[in-house]
């Protein structure tokens, strides 16, 4: 990381605890917006909130290894999550999920090359009466079938 | 995406006409006993599954002797199969943060707090434009339809996908800005709750049912339902039928009675109350949703005659060993035990022996997990082992043949 990168990102995060303030509380709404916008909270952004908020590094990262939407290493520019439960599974999350797989090339909890798109599942999205559904970054996706969602994703920058 | 289609819904209570701060103004009328004599005589229970009395709820809280307090409204609907809150949120936000308000009013708190899953984040600005109109319309805010002293406002805060946040202390331990671990009750949260303070945490159903009960009475709501389960509950609906979606039924309903109603053929199986509930057969289809028989959050998914039930089992199992916190044994390594025994049925590879033992190891997590995670999640591996042995064992040939 360069080193102008570290202070803009410095930067951000100072303005993030000023805008939520420095109370534990505020820690899960600090790393969401981390989160959001660089895709994933890394191992300088981590200390960084440690260091403003005074707490250690590894409560940080602990809060960050149990929310499954936030993540410690990089992930591509946009976060695909398939629906793997139930209703979505009977509704044809199968035929997506193959088909997803083999137009990107890649298989779930990877990257394509390019860093576009990273794939995950997820659990229910609470979508089961109109399934399949995904969430790309934070939309919700529903009804697909496998050519929609490969349409969708083609269309992601 | 979805656009507003409210006009389609109607139902007995929450899905009937509201209009907007009509139960705060009611609420303000009452006063505070009568509200809380109001919900306990409405009978009105938790509607997230658990089905604990609200008026029990509110009424600790509002007694306890604070400088601060909260009511959190816990709109982190995780179980497989249910959308009900999705609705809700979406279509009668309205209801939910009157509620909340009422709520507010009750218990002497200042403040709100709305848990959002993380999966509807979508939903966020739609219901921040809402709070924004009703701090125009005095709703929110200070002294709250012109009632002196009344001060109260209402924030978003997101999840970030983690099932088992919906219990509630773990919810408040994720709102404190912990890994969202439960914690041992008690103290329940009536005490010491959000930042140590009192708190009401209260499902979105629940509060959505509480303007409509102030408004036309409790012994309006009690119409509704069985003798001990009164009022409606909202079902979502999934999985083989016609038509999938929410309906607002009365308790008392049975099984039979809600497929006919939502166009399932050639049922198999009903699974009652999402992953962490139980497996009907069709033997049991004329068994009465309620308290006294069947207590649910309203999962319904269905499932007709070409589903397996031991890949439903093995979908629920992988659900709950991704979503175990992973805090107490029982949960952590139990629903391990049970995927695997899940799969060794899957190949073949199973002692009847192994398989008692594992029934064991499930009844053992029923009474030895911290929470209703661990303490539910083997209920789907035991009914559905039970209740569809002979699919599973026999005409599948899972096992009872050497091939």
């Amino acid at each position: 990381m360069l080193v102008f990168e570290k202070n803009s990102l410095s930067q951000e995060i100072e303005n993030l605890v000023v805008k939520y303030g420095t109370s534990r509380s505020a820690l899960l709404q600090i790393l969401q917006d981390i989160q959001r916008k660089h895709k994933y909270i890394s191992d300088f952004a981590q200390q960084e909130v440690a260091r403003l908020m005074n707490i250690h590094p590894v409560e940080v990262n602990s809060v960050i290894s149990f929310y499954s939407f936030l993540h410690s290493k990089p992930q591509g520019r946009n976060i695909v999550k398939l629906c793997k439960t139930i209703s979505c599974d009977m509704a044809g999350k199968d035929n997506v999920e193959t088909t997803i797989k083999r137009e990107l090339g890649i298989s779930f909890n990877e990257t394509t090359k390019d860093n576009r798109i990273s794939l995950e599942y997820t659990s229910c999205l609470g979508q089961c009466d109109c399934g399949p559904a995904m969430i790309i970054n934070e939309k919700v996706y529903t009804k697909l079938d496998p050519e929609t969602a490969v349409n969708l994703l083609n269309e992601l920058k | 995406m979805k656009t507003n289609i409210k006009t389609k819904r109607s139902g007995q209570v929450i899905f009937s006409p509201y209009s907007e701060g009509e139960g705060i103004k009611k609420a303000l009328s009452l006063g505070r006993e009568n509200i809380l004599f109001e919900l306990k005589s409405s009978g009105l229970k938790g509607r997230g599954g658990a089905g604990f009395p609200i008026s029990t709820k509110w009424m600790l809280t509002a007694a306890a002797v604070a400088d601060k307090k909260f009511i959190v409204c816990n709109a982190d609907e995780g179980e497989p199969g249910t959308f009900k809150d999705r609705v809700l949120l979406q279509e009668f936000p309205e209801l939910i943060f009157d509620g909340m308000v009422i709520a507010g009013f009750t218990i002497g708190a200042q403040t709100g707090i709305v848990y959002l899953r993380g999966e509807y984040e979508y939903l966020l600005e739609g219901l921040e434009e809402h709070l924004i109109k009703m701090r125009e319309n005095n709703l929110l805010g200070k002294s709250i339809l012109e009632k002196e002293g009344f001060d109260f406002d209402i924030s978003i805060r997101l999840g970030s996908g983690a099932y088992v946040c919906g219990e509630e202390t773990a919810l408040i331990e994720s709102l404190e800005g912990h890994r969202g671990e439960p914690r041992n009750r008690p103290p329940y949260p009536v005490d010491t709750g959000y930042m140590g303070y009192p708190t009401v945490v209260n499902n979105v159903e629940t509060l959505s049912a509480v303007p409509h009960i102030l408004i036309k009475g409790a012994d309006s709501y009690k119409k509704f339902g069985t003798e001990k389960s009164a009022g409606t509950k909202l079902f979502s609906v999934s999985g083989d039928c016609e038509k999938p979606g929410v309906y607002e039924l009365p308790w008392g309903i049975s099984v039979a009675q809600l497929l006919e109603l939502v166009e399932a053929k050639n049922t198999k199986a009903v699974q009652v109350g999402g992953a962490s509930g139980t497996c009907l057969p069709k033997s049991q289809f004329n068994r009465k949703f309620g308290y006294e028989d069947l207590p649910t959050g309203g999962s319904i998914i269905i499932f007709n005659e070409s589903r397996s039930m031991l890949k439903v089992l093995k979908n629920f199992m992988e659900f709950f060993v991704e979503e175990s916190c992973g805090q107490c044994t029982p949960c952590r390594i139990g629903n391990t035990k049970l995927l695997e025994g899940v799969e060794k049925i899957e190949k073949g590879e199973f002692s009847y022996a192994y398989l008692n033992t594992l029934k064991d190891l499930g009844r053992t997590m029923q009474v030895a997990s911290k929470c209703g995670l661990g303490q539910s999640s083997p209920n789907s591996f035991i009914s559905i082992l039970e209740n569809f042995k002979d699919e599973i064992f026999h005409t599948n040939g899972h096992g009872g043949k050497n091939e």
